[in-house]
């Protein structure tokens, strides 16, 4: 026991030293270093782990970089993003440094903010990445603006996300066009939609898209929230809800708790409409026989609303040579191209297809989109996402409003 | 003298384990209260926040349905808890010593194996509107061809938690009243009251009830604070608007928002506080009811007919039990189906396909699961073992304030603590690890074990040991030779117990486990939400065989070490 405490006590300064003097040539280092260095390290990937195909896409990753750069990638699976969020402030609150343990998130919106805000991540450094090159940073303008915060090279693009509606043909012949004709079609067809419970991002998604909707001034929305006026502004959308919400599944009582939790009910036919966020999921569902092969996908006319997610590497990872490696493997045209492959997964890539061979291009135009599936031409507008600090606004609106069960 | 004198120097090193055991106990259950007191009040430091105040719990109170959730929380606690025990109760007085009796202890026990939230996860596919009950009798009798939109599961009064949580709490209670009346001469009571002229029923509770229920009385109080504060049950069947407090508290200990930490931490407390006064609810309805017996035992009623009873008690036992296999069924279908829509009675095509595609991400789950499992009950039965033993060597029992200790992480819910523990292991150096995982199910895998241990344990004759020592076998030959072969099959079977309450932890698993440590059990959590019922039958099917697979081998390994002659000499108590 002694001689073990004298060793430590012996060899815990060298290893700050080592920390530090490793830390500060990190900026430095050319690509070809980071590659050197990241091999052999264990990358722990924190992403949202409640669907299987991202799961499946994220193994496949894995198992890439495993072979080719003898990188360890380990995926922990969220509920919720935010736990990964909780998790770097509880390290930092334990005075933990170095040697993290996450070095890989799946991000953006909110949280990506307050961890920009709270400093607890590690960069600029995507545009080290050599595959970073080849993003669309001019058309999709949602790449450098992340919820109309700047990304600052903090988090690497990953995929390109808008918000369609699922619909059984079966049942519906005429999907509504706005968010006023969904619900005159809901008071039509009672107990056939319903959308998930806020604060899950996805029906925060929905309350923005009915926001934009109805609002009067939508610039406000690029701005951040004035409390003093958020009641006044947002009193269309409450008016929205209170007579939606009697009309919707479970008489707005129950709400599914997640994107994927509308699935069962689709295939139920307890709903007829649903919400995504991958215009081809309807489709790839199909194809696994999750959903029958009658459901279609919609958008409204004025546009929905889109994003992209991120990735991003806290300030105290422990491998994250890794984690550089593996994001740039992910924004290779490739991993790219198989993501938006909606047998895989059905993600929109990031990249700009001017930028790519037309050799890597044709990996993109082979795809078979399914039956389900929207053109990117067919997607109509992308609206931009409103302002960060409105997602937890208008979700401390929906709880104080709806989640007492009225 | 001098043969004396090295064997107590060798059996002095089980007077320790007590202690030892309380320590290891004790100091991350303290830790992690600490843990959620400070920041309960405003202080966390290194984040910045050094003072005391009251700001968390004030903003607590403020929190929209936060009222419904305590209430809800309260109710969930208590009403499981009196349903349960009063099936059990009356289906032990009408039943005891007959085969339908015999039947129940027999089918009930392996239930108590499978994990809560895997017969959350089936009840959900049977009770929905859209679920096995109404497609079996539709379209034919209901005249749906499309699902109901009516509630019945996560009803916001907690009718189908309650549900969930009962069925899974008659096995135990069953089991611990099974325990409990071994020491009692049940045949001789009643057979006295009956000459007397009592109904069987009231034979039972007014002579075999007043003696067992002071040893049933920590199980219970176990099953008040399981249910009140059960995190992953009421994620699955439990209302969403809102949910139940312990769900509530989760989602905050995971806000990116830090202001909410203060908020959940008070919420532990709150927790915690629900539980002790649910407690205290229930000592009181005690206290009221023992007046109202002590007055019906004076004035000596005969009962009447108590037929309907009994037959209340066994149709209870008999739906909850239909129920849970029915549950059980569904998910084992389930797994292998590709579709099965409504209102189709049975999937319309089966294949293995899912095993198959899941087999990679099931088997690190598996092995994680296994691993912990098996670490953590093995040093538990090593502890259980030398305190047992430790009293066995002292004139005295083990004190009840000991028996509480042991049941300390039954009774306190886990919420309340786990968020402080995690912040120990953090500060450690040793969050997220594997170990921290195996010493996090240590905490609640031991209890159970030394339940199911220490009778048997206490009842082994102590001649045994007398005749070895004076046949010149030391102390150590004496437990390896002839003590522990003697207890083997009940040692194998307080594995197996420790082992499923292992496979079935979810909280624990995820805050020792840092959220990245995955085992069968938070896998199926975490896909429970998204609803596909094909990969969540898998992870149900495996969470159900684990434990199986335990009692199987625990039960039949004896047989096969020994053969028939091990039947022999344990059982042939005869002088």
């Amino acid at each position: 026991m002694k001689i073990k405490k004298n060793f430590y006590q012996f060899i815990i300064p060298f290893l700050l030293i080592f920390c530090i003097t490793g830390q500060k040539e990190i900026h430095s280092q050319s690509w070809d270093q980071t590659l050197n260095s990241s091999k052999g390290q264990i990358v722990y990937w924190n992403a949202w782990g409640g669907d299987e195909r991202t799961n499946s896409y994220i193994k496949w990753a894995g198992e890439q970089v495993k072979s080719r750069f003898g990188i360890t990638v380990r995926h922990v699976k969220l509920t919720d993003t935010a736990q990964a969020v909780t998790r770097v402030i509880a390290e930092k609150a334990a005075g933990k440094h170095t040697g993290g343990s996450i070095d890989l998130i799946w991000i953006n919106g909110e949280n990506f903010a307050t961890m920009k805000r709270n400093k607890l991540l590690y960069g600029p450094w995507t545009s080290n990445a050599p595959n970073y090159q080849l993003v669309d940073t001019i058309n999709k303008k949602t790449t450098t603006i992340d919820f109309s915060v700047p990304v600052e090279g903090l988090e690497a693009p990953w995929g390109m996300a808008q918000l369609v509606f699922m619909y059984d043909s079966k049942s519906v012949s005429d999907p509504p066009k706005t968010v006023k004709e969904l619900l005159e079609w809901s008071t039509k067809n009672k107990g056939r939609f319903t959308y998930p419970q806020p604060p899950n991002f996805l029906g925060t998604t929905f309350l923005k898209q009915v926001l934009i909707e109805l609002i009067d001034d939508t610039s406000l929305l690029q701005k951040k929230v004035n409390p003093k006026t958020f009641v006044k502004v947002t009193t269309p959308l409450w008016d929205y809800l209170d007579i939606i919400h009697p009309k919707l599944w479970r008489s707005g009582k129950i709400f599914p708790q997640n994107g994927p939790a509308q699935h069962p009910l689709m295939d139920d036919g307890e709903i007829d409409i649903s919400l995504s966020f991958e215009p081809s999921e309807a489709s790839s569902l199909i194809a696994k026989g999750t959903l029958p092969n009658t459901i279609r996908t919609f958008v409204l006319k004025g546009g929905t609303v889109g994003n992209t997610s991120f990735l991003a590497i806290p300030f105290n990872s422990k491998s994250r040579q890794g984690a550089m490696v593996l994001a740039n493997f992910l924004l290779s045209p490739e991993a790219q191209a198989r993501k938006q492959d909606p047998e895989y997964w059905g993600n929109t890539t990031v990249l700009d297809l001017n930028k790519l061979s037309p050799h890597e291009v044709s990996w993109f135009t082979n795809i078979d989109y399914g039956v389900a599936t929207l053109r990117p031409e067919e997607l109509g507008n992308t609206l931009l996402e409103p302002h960060a600090s409105w997602v937890s606004a208008l979700e401390k609106g929906w709880l104080q409003r709806y989640s007492a069960g009225k | 003298m001098s043969l004396k004198k090295p064997l107590k120097n060798q059996k002095s090193i089980f007077r320790f384990a007590p202690l030892v055991t309380t320590i290891l106990f004790l100091g991350p259950i303290l830790a992690g209260l600490s843990g959620t007191l400070f920041p309960a009040f405003g202080f966390i430091p290194d984040i910045g926040e050094e003072s005391i105040s009251l700001a968390p719990w004030k903003e607590l109170i403020a929190i929209p349905g936060i009222v419904d959730s305590i209430q809800l929380s309260f109710f969930t606690g208590v009403i499981t808890t009196a349903i349960s025990l009063t099936v059990v109760i009356i289906f032990f007085a009408g039943w005891q010593n007959t085969k339908l009796f015999f039947y129940a202890q027999r089918f009930l026990s392996p239930l108590l194996s499978v994990p809560h939230v895997t017969i959350a996860l089936g009840l959900a596919f049977l009770l929905t509107p859209s679920g096995w009950i109404v497609r079996l009798i539709s379209p034919w009798a209901t005249g749906f061809i499309r699902p109901p939109d009516i509630i019945i599961l996560q009803d916001a009064e907690g009718l189908s938690l309650i549900f969930g949580l009962v069925i899974k709490e008659i096995p135990f209670l069953f089991l611990m009243t099974m325990a409990a009346i071994n020491q009692v001469n049940v045949k001789a009571n009643c057979n006295i009251a009956r000459t007397l002229g009592y109904r069987p029923v009231m034979a039972w509770l007014k002579t075999v009830l007043p003696l067992i229920y002071p040893q049933i009385r920590l199980p219970i109080f176990a099953v008040i604070a399981y249910s009140s504060s059960t995190v992953d049950v009421a994620m699955v069947l439990g209302p969403t608007t809102p949910p139940t407090l312990a769900v509530q508290l989760v989602k905050w200990f995971y806000d990116p928002d830090i202001n909410m930490h203060y908020i959940a931490s008070a919420g532990a407390l709150v927790q915690l506080l629900i539980v002790i006064i649910a407690i205290i609810f229930w000592r009181f309805c005690e206290f009221i009811l023992f007046n109202l017996g002590n007055k019906t035992l004076n004035k000596g009623s005969r009962g009447r007919s108590d037929a309907h009873f009994r037959i209340f008690a066994a149709i209870a036992l008999l739906t909850g039990f239909c129920f849970a296999l029915l549950s059980l069924l569904g998910m084992a279908l389930w797994s292998l189906t590709i579709s099965w829509r409504f209102p189709s009675s049975f999937p319309e095509s089966l294949s293995i396909s899912t095993w198959i595609d899941r087999i990679i991400q099931l088997e690190s789950a598996f092995l994680n699961t296994l691993s912990v499992g098996l670490l953590s009950t093995f040093i538990s039965l090593i502890m259980v073992i030398s305190c047992l033993e430790s009293e066995a060597n002292s004139e005295h029992k083990v004190s009840n304030r000991f028996r509480l200790l042991i049941y300390l992480p039954l009774l306190v819910p886990q919420i309340a603590f786990l968020f402080g523990t995690q912040i120990f292991f953090i500060i450690m150096g040793v969050d997220g690890s594997w170990l921290a995982v195996a010493f996090c199910h240590f905490i609640f895998v031991l209890p159970y074990v030394f339940l199911s241990l220490e009778e048997t344990y206490r009842s082994l004759d102590d001649r045994y040991r007398r005749i070895a020592i004076c046949l010149g076998s030391s102390y150590f030959k004496f437990m390896l030779r002839i003590k522990l072969p003697l207890l083997l099959k009940p040692i194998l079977i307080a594995f197996a117990v420790g082992f499923a309450v292992s496979v079935s932890l979810y909280l624990p698993t995820l805050f020792a486990g840092a959220g990245r440590f995955e085992t069968l059990t938070t896998e199926a959590v975490s896909l429970a939400a998204s609803g596909n019922r094909r990969i969540i039958g898998t992870y149900a099917l495996m969470q159900m065989l684990l434990p199986f697979i335990a009692f199987l081998l625990a039960t039949n390994i004896t047989k096969l070490i020994y053969g028939q002659q091990y039947k022999k000499t344990t059982f042939n108590d005869q002088p």
